[in-house]
């Protein structure tokens, strides 16, 4: 089986690409997405180093993560809705409400 | 073998990545999201968690994913009406902040040199499974509040009065 270096590294590249697309873009589905991707590159990163060291953890923990994100989705996704119906834009730099 | 097909998945995983936050419009980001969720399932397939692999596809391609799509459909903003993305300096300087970060787990993923001792099955059904509900039952049964939690917030945020 391959050294999980490699492994970490792709998770650390698409950990990056996530931070710029939360970082860099204005639409918020587009933003909750990105957060996906992240999540999803710290379970490649579990599932690699979990099964170098023989480990059912990794695979236990990859799980918990998965729930956190379908979860955060699902309440993000119902908040979107929510927000749209009231301000009628999914521009992240309008939706400006609670700051002072 | 494994090398091929992790290049392979790898990069079919980091190029779907950057068409998600690259594309206007949230549908085709979704498709692609699809594509790279599929990917990192091959991957946990080649590092031997057939069942992450298996409810990768079905927790996040058959419902998260179904999920964004349906609220993209629902809301259905028109193209014209999308945020105006431009590039300015601070989005700029975002990009080589999240370069850097890639460059510092690279650093630190090199040094990774901690011995192995792989097992043939540390993730099929059976051994997680096991571990799901002996182990780590207590954190088993607060995840299914969490979801619990979840789905109460997610219809009342819904509701037009609460």
């Amino acid at each position: 089986m391959m050294d999980p270096s490699a492994y970490l590294l792709l998770s650390g590249i698409l950990f990056g690409i996530g931070v710029v697309g939360v970082v860099v873009r204005k639409n918020v589905l587009i933003i909750l997405m990105s957060v996906e991707i992240m999540l999803n590159a710290v379970n490649v990163a579990f599932i690699a180093v979990g099964s170098h060291l023989g480990d059912v953890t990794g695979s236990v923990f990859a799980f918990m993560v998965m729930t956190v994100a379908a979860a955060e989705a699902a309440v993000g996704l119902a908040i979107l809705i929510a927000i749209y119906r009231l301000k009628a834009t999914i521009d992240i730099t309008e939706l400006s409400i609670l700051k002072w | 073998m494994e090398q091929i097909l992790f290049i392979a998945f790898g990069a079919i995983a980091v190029g779907g990545a950057i068409m998600v936050v690259t594309r206007r419009h949230p549908m085709s980001s979704a498709l692609f999201l699809i594509l790279t969720l599929f990917a990192v399932a091959a991957l946990f397939v080649l590092r031997q968690a057939h069942f992450l692999a298996a409810i990768q596809v079905i927790v996040y391609a058959g419902a998260v994913v179904v999920l964004f799509i349906f609220v993209i459909m629902l809301i259905n903003v028109p193209e014209s009406r999308l945020p105006l993305e431009r590039l300015t300096g601070f989005r700029f300087l975002g990009i080589i902040v999240a370069g850097l970060l890639i460059l510092e787990t690279a650093l630190v993923a090199r040094r990774f040199v901690t011995p192995g001792t792989p097992t043939a099955d540390s993730g099929s059904v059976e051994v997680v499974g096991r571990a799901l509900f002996t182990d780590y039952l207590l954190a088993f049964e607060i995840t299914s509040v969490l979801l619990l939690a979840a789905v109460i917030g997610a219809i009342a945020l819904a509701k037009k009065k609460i």
